[in-house]
């Protein structure tokens, strides 16, 4: 059986990408399954999609523990503890990546065992995180190796039929291009069998005890601990604030941010907490003197020169 | 016959369209909401006939299903969690008025704490409703237990409510491959809403439904006459059964059995998690395992006498129980314990308590329970309850404590 596993964010086409490549297999005559999962924030939080295909009926179900194919849609998901991208990693998993750093440096980064490829973000066929997404999946179909252009090309007409042709046509070709371009490499995702129930490694239960006091509640008594979870991560656009436009008004924009990331400061200026903005861009429309602008988040990132 | 690939959501929808549902009260609330969205929009571009009312409550939209199926239209409605609960008034009241209609269940964890994923403890609040209660595992069983659902329901001698339960997640967002049943044979299968059958609701004829009844033996007998019919449903449930498979080739019945025949062991299961344990009774087998899978289809009825049977000589019973009954444990296990008493070939059980609010069970969980059961079936002693949880679950629980300020104050065995 073939386990890839997906990890992304919401609106990186993370979903899309998983039922391409689940339809691809499909379409092949493989008994299928795939499946997104995610939490109840949505835009730019980590998501996670599942694809499992077999020439036997697959009774598998839910989380891939033991991936054969990890794809990773966006690199800024790699130190987000949440994401958990390495979990049941093994040296037979091959990692694929969207990341502008060379391939060297996540596998000495990261102590990869294994294989691990890089794709660009930046180029043509790339402009949108939607795309980096069509991107995986057209170089996972090829490094699969048991899915033909045509099978792919079949399954991304057949799962994209929601975008406007425009749209769509552009998603494909990205897909196509990069199937195209893993031709050179020698690389290949093997399938791998079942767990084996003679050698397996034994679970470590615990005997769950009573125990007594408020923190058997379910609540949060120490205060601002949502200033741990680094929403800002989740950014794939990013507000700038011109203070020379910004004329103080009743500061609308941090009324209205979700997050609490704008505070104001002492000469009245609003000052974005880019730590936690999450990028909901609720504060650009918010903003009477049309103050804040959005920029692609990594577009943002190159211009102040950082590195996330 | 069509494959295709859908959702557990998108096969529910599509068995409503089979069916030819007239009626859809509808209400939205996560992981169900994909199921009404589907069919709006088939009612929307003209493909079916059919009149959707979104309501301000799932205690509306189930008295509404209910109304409209005693005044002789066939009714479909859908909900989660929750939306259960808040329905649950008009859940027994409607089933009290034996109204013959279908809700589609996604299951998914009861608040507090809150979560989005499935367990099986909100359709087990409605097990003593007089509802029948479809457990599907796959989302071709899905779409087919559909057809089966109206049939069920609107047998003469049943007539009651039917809930056609899917996982949440692990069903409702889950693709699979689908043989999606042909809309002529559908036909076949399931008629028209009978016409003899509803209370006729028309100004000339003005019926009380669901009426009130002081002094006690009134309402026994409407209340006894409820039982026999969910009684009544699990032979009913068969026949309908032979015919689906007649006609579609695919066997359903009360438990779906799984290389049981021989087997010296078996987990009992419901719900969408019981495939994981077919992939672990392969791989057991193939280490050497005489074990099984049962996994009862239908709860409400209970199939008492085909678990039974099905059990009767086995030397041990792991039953999984995705759900906990506050002050007593495991539901399946309870009902399958009461089911075994006083036989005397009765298998050894063993309660496990897992998979609740989406935890995942893994394949090494399956095999040690496998090995607990064999060690307590050669002691003779059954096992103590286990709660599937990890040292390393316990370690993050520890961890997301200490960030919420709570401190356990007496320690105790954390562990
Ligand atoms: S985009 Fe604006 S409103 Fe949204 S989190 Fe960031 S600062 Fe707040
Ligand atoms: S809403 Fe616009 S004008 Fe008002 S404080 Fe914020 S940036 Fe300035």
């Amino acid at each position: 059986m073939y386990r890839i596993r997906f990890h992304g964010r919401g609106g990186q086409g993370v979903k899309t990408a998983s039922r391409i490549l689940g339809r691809a297999f499909f379409n092949q005559g493989y008994a299928v399954q795939d499946a997104p999962r995610y939490g109840a924030e949505r835009r730019g939080a980590p998501i996670f999609a599942y694809v499992r295909a077999s020439r036997t009926p697959i009774y598998e179900r839910g989380i891939i523990q033991r991936p054969d194919c990890v794809v990773v849609v966006d690199d800024t998901l790699m130190p987000v503890p949440a994401a958990a991208i390495l979990q049941g990693c093994e040296k037979r998993t091959l990692v694929l990546l969207v990341s502008d750093l060379p391939a060297e440096q996540w596998i000495q980064r990261l102590h990869i065992q294994g294989n691990l490829i890089c794709l660009p973000k930046a180029g043509e066929g790339r402009e949108s995180p939607f795309l980096w997404g069509m991107a995986c999946v057209g170089a996972v179909a090829r490094l699969l190796g048991v899915l033909s252009r045509e099978v792919l090309s079949d399954a991304l007409r057949q799962e994209l039929v929601t975008l406007d042709k425009a749209a769509a046509e552009q998603s494909s070709n990205t897909a196509l291009d990069s199937f195209d371009e893993m031709k050179a490499t020698q690389i290949q995702i093997k399938e791998s069998s079942v767990a084996a129930a003679a050698t397996y490694p034994p679970p470590h239960w615990v005997d769950m005890a009573m125990e007594q006091g408020p923190h058997t509640a379910p609540a949060i008594y120490a205060a601002a601990t949502s200033e741990k979870l680094a929403t800002g991560l989740w950014r794939t656009q990013r507000p700038v604030i011109d203070h020379t436009i910004c004329n103080r008004c009743w500061w609308l924009c941090s009324t209205f941010c979700p997050e609490g990331a704008i505070h104001v400061d002492s000469k009245g200026f609003p000052q974005i907490d880019y730590a936690h903005c999450k990028g909901c861009l609720v504060c650009v429309g918010q903003c009477p003197t049309h103050a804040i602008q959005a920029l692609a988040e990594q577009e943002a990132s190159r211009l102040s020169g950082e590195e996330r | 016959m069509q494959r295709e690939l859908l959702t557990g959501n998108g096969a529910a929808a599509w068995g409503a369209r089979l069916a030819r549902i007239e009626y859809l009260p509808a209400f939205p609330i996560t992981p169900q909401t994909e199921i009404i969205e589907n069919l709006s929009q088939w009612i929307d571009g003209g493909e079916m006939d059919c009149r959707m009312v979104t309501m301000d409550s799932e205690h509306s939209m189930i008295t509404a299903a209910g109304a409209a199926a005693v005044t002789g239209v066939r009714t479909c409605t859908a909900t989660s969690s929750q939306g259960l609960l808040h329905g649950m008034e008009m859940l027994y009241t409607v089933a009290g008025w034996r109204a013959p209609f279908v809700l589609i269940n996604v299951s998914r964890g009861l608040a507090a704490p809150i979560t989005l994923e499935p367990d099986h403890n909100d359709i087990l609040a409605a097990r003593d409703s007089s509802c029948v209660q479809l457990h599907c595992s796959t989302c071709q069983e899905v779409v087919d237990h559909m057809l089966i659902a109206f049939r069920l329901a609107e047998s003469e001698g049943v007539r009651l409510p039917v809930i056609v339960n899917l996982d949440g997640f692990y069903l409702s967002f889950t693709r699979e491959v689908v043989q999606l049943p042909d809309s002529r044979t559908a036909d076949a299968f399931l008629p028209p809403y009978p016409s003899d059958f509803s209370l006729r609701f028309r100004p000339h004829e003005p019926v009380s439904a669901g009426v009130a009844v002081l002094g006690g033996s009134t309402y026994s007998y409407f209340r006894y006459q409820a039982h026999l019919a969910s009684l009544h449903a699990l032979p009913q449930y068969e026949k309908i059964c032979l015919d689906f498979a007649d006609l579609f080739g695919r066997q359903y019945g009360p438990l779906e059995e799984y290389q049981n025949k021989d087997a010296e062991y078996v987990f009992i299961m419901i719900g969408s998690y019981a495939t994981k344990a077919k992939q672990a009774v392969d791989s057991l087998r193939e280490a050497g395992w005489k074990i099984g899978l049962v996994r009862p289809r239908i709860l409400r009825p209970y199939p008492e006498a085909h678990l039974c049977k099905a059990l009767q000589g086995k030397k041990g019973v792991a039953v999984i129980d995705q759900n906990i009954s506050m002050g007593k444990g495991g539901i399946l296990y309870t009902e399958l314990r009461s089911a075994l008493y006083g036989h005397p070939d009765a298998p050894l059980l063993a309660s496990f308590i897992g998979g609740l609010g989406g935890r995942d069970i893994k394949e090494e969980e399956f095999f040690e329970m496998a090995s607990v059961l064999k060690q307590a079936s050669a002691d003779g002693t059954p096992p103590p309850p286990r709660l599937l949880y990890t040292e390393e679950e316990m370690r993050e629980m520890r961890a997301l404590q200490t960030i919420a300020g709570a401190i356990p104050v007496a320690q105790g065995d954390s562990r």
